[in-house]
């Protein structure tokens, strides 16, 4: 195999050949020529990264589970919650959308949290989970169709047009999905593949030479 | 003395574009698999270009049905309305919620058009092998992956606006056939920008240091 020793890395947005460096704990690196970000230095990152997706998960159930918002008119009442969203849509004819709204604001979301729980645990207890190589990279190509946070925006928005019309009941849900919101924001920005990466490194050398 | 700047391509090699891994890549040794992650590697996105192109021409193809036909049926006791994108938006700026028409204005007519706008002008001139301001164009493409999701918000607004408001003789609110054009475009202009490969703005600047 003809892995290079040194470390070099090369910039993902501009292709500079650039050599690794010590960054100070909670630093970034950038590139010199397009300064697009290299690489972190997140201490602790694959720790914190398995707590908030724990927690995110369970909040996820809830999300889930519970109602988001309901309106009453008149003595008529009418919740709903993201899976029942879903299903009207996809008894209203309208599939397309139904299924893009389940995918970015379900599936996705179940996904990633669930493979950073099956990727993270497994290290946690000093082990490697198989099929480390696929999860990363089905990680790396999903991220951007977990749309929770636009959703939580889409949730105000529909709160205030509804207030026009009706009195409107905040769900439980509500405040669980404003709480994915920033858990999402922080394990993108605690979660370093990098470091899981390292730990395969490591862990396949102490293979070979023991 | 100005510094030589060293590419990965420049030197025969290409970095892993999962796991980052730099490896070797020539026509003597050419793996077609990174040896840690088993991506299939490439030192440039394959068909680049092309791929983004037909993405973008689709979503401009579907921008027009989605900005002209009603993307929510709203129908109560008294009245029966559909909204367009802009309409929506102009109804919540008469009823007096500027601040959330503005969020509306900006996610779901700014952004879009931003997008399909910065892609063609990224296209054209990486088509043109253009060395016209680099690091803005890099900056350009990196707002654009920020900001495209939030296009979505009135998809999600319509979804829920639909599921709940069904009391039967009072008011329904329906999805028109616009909200599926106008996912379609927002789905095809994150693809086209997730095919984009940055890397080509910056090969024409650099052509000259080819070792």
């Amino acid at each position: 195999m003809s892995y290079h020793t040194e470390p070099l890395i090369a910039c993902r947005e501009c292709d500079l050949l650039l050599r690794e460096i010590l960054v100070s704990p909670n630093g970034a690196a950038c590139c010199r020529c397009c300064g697009a970000p290299l690489y972190r230095n997140t201490p602790n990152s694959l720790n914190r990264t398995l707590v908030l997706s724990l927690t995110a998960i369970t909040l996820f159930i809830i999300a889930n589970v519970y109602p988001i918002l309901g309106i009453e008119i008149q003595g008529t009442r009418n919740v709903t919650n993201l899976y029942g969203a879903v299903r009207f849509l996809w008894n209203q004819e309208m599939r397309i959308i139904s299924c893009l709204v389940c995918v970015t604001t379900i599936l996705v979301p179940a996904i990633e949290l669930t493979m950073m729980i099956y990727l993270l645990l497994p290290i946690r207890l000093r082990r490697i989970p198989p099929g480390i190589a696929l999860i990363l990279r089905i990680l790396q190509k999903i991220k951007p169709w977990g749309m929770i946070e636009v959703f939580m925006l889409g949730v105000l928005v529909s709160l205030v047009k509804l207030t026009d019309l009706s009195t409107v009941i905040p769900g439980v849900a509500l405040w669980a999905l404003g709480g994915l919101t920033l858990l999402f924001s922080a394990i993108a920005a605690s979660f370093n593949p990098r470091d899981v990466w390292a730990h395969l490194d490591r862990t396949s050398s102490d293979k070979v030479t023991t | 003395m100005r510094q030589v700047e060293l590419t990965a391509a420049g030197l025969g090699l290409c970095s892993c574009h999962v796991c980052g891994l730099v490896l070797r890549s020539d026509k003597a040794y050419n793996p077609a698999h990174c040896p840690r992650c088993h991506t299939r590697v490439h030192s440039r996105k394959p068909n680049s270009v092309s791929h983004c192109s037909a993405l973008l021409i689709a979503a401009y193809i579907l921008y027009i049905p989605a900005n002209l036909l009603p993307i929510m049926e709203t129908s109560s006791l008294f009245s029966y309305r559909e909204d367009t994108i802009m309409s929506g938006v102009l109804h919540l700026w008469e009823t007096g919620f500027w601040g959330i028409a503005a969020i509306v204005f900006v996610a779901s007519i700014i952004v879009p058009l931003f997008k399909l706008l910065a892609l063609t002008l990224l296209l054209v001139s990486v088509q043109r092998r253009s060395t016209w301001w680099p690091m803005q164009r890099t900056r350009l493409y990196r707002l654009m992956e920020l900001v495209g999701r939030w296009s979505m918000l009135d998809i999600y607004v319509v979804t829920l606006l639909a599921a709940l408001v069904q009391i039967r003789s009072l008011a329904t609110v329906k999805a028109g056939a616009g909200a599926i054009a106008f996912g379609a475009v927002v789905v095809l202009t994150m693809m086209s920008a997730m095919n984009f490969d940055p890397r080509l703005i910056w090969d024409p600047l650099r052509k000259e240091y080819k070792l």
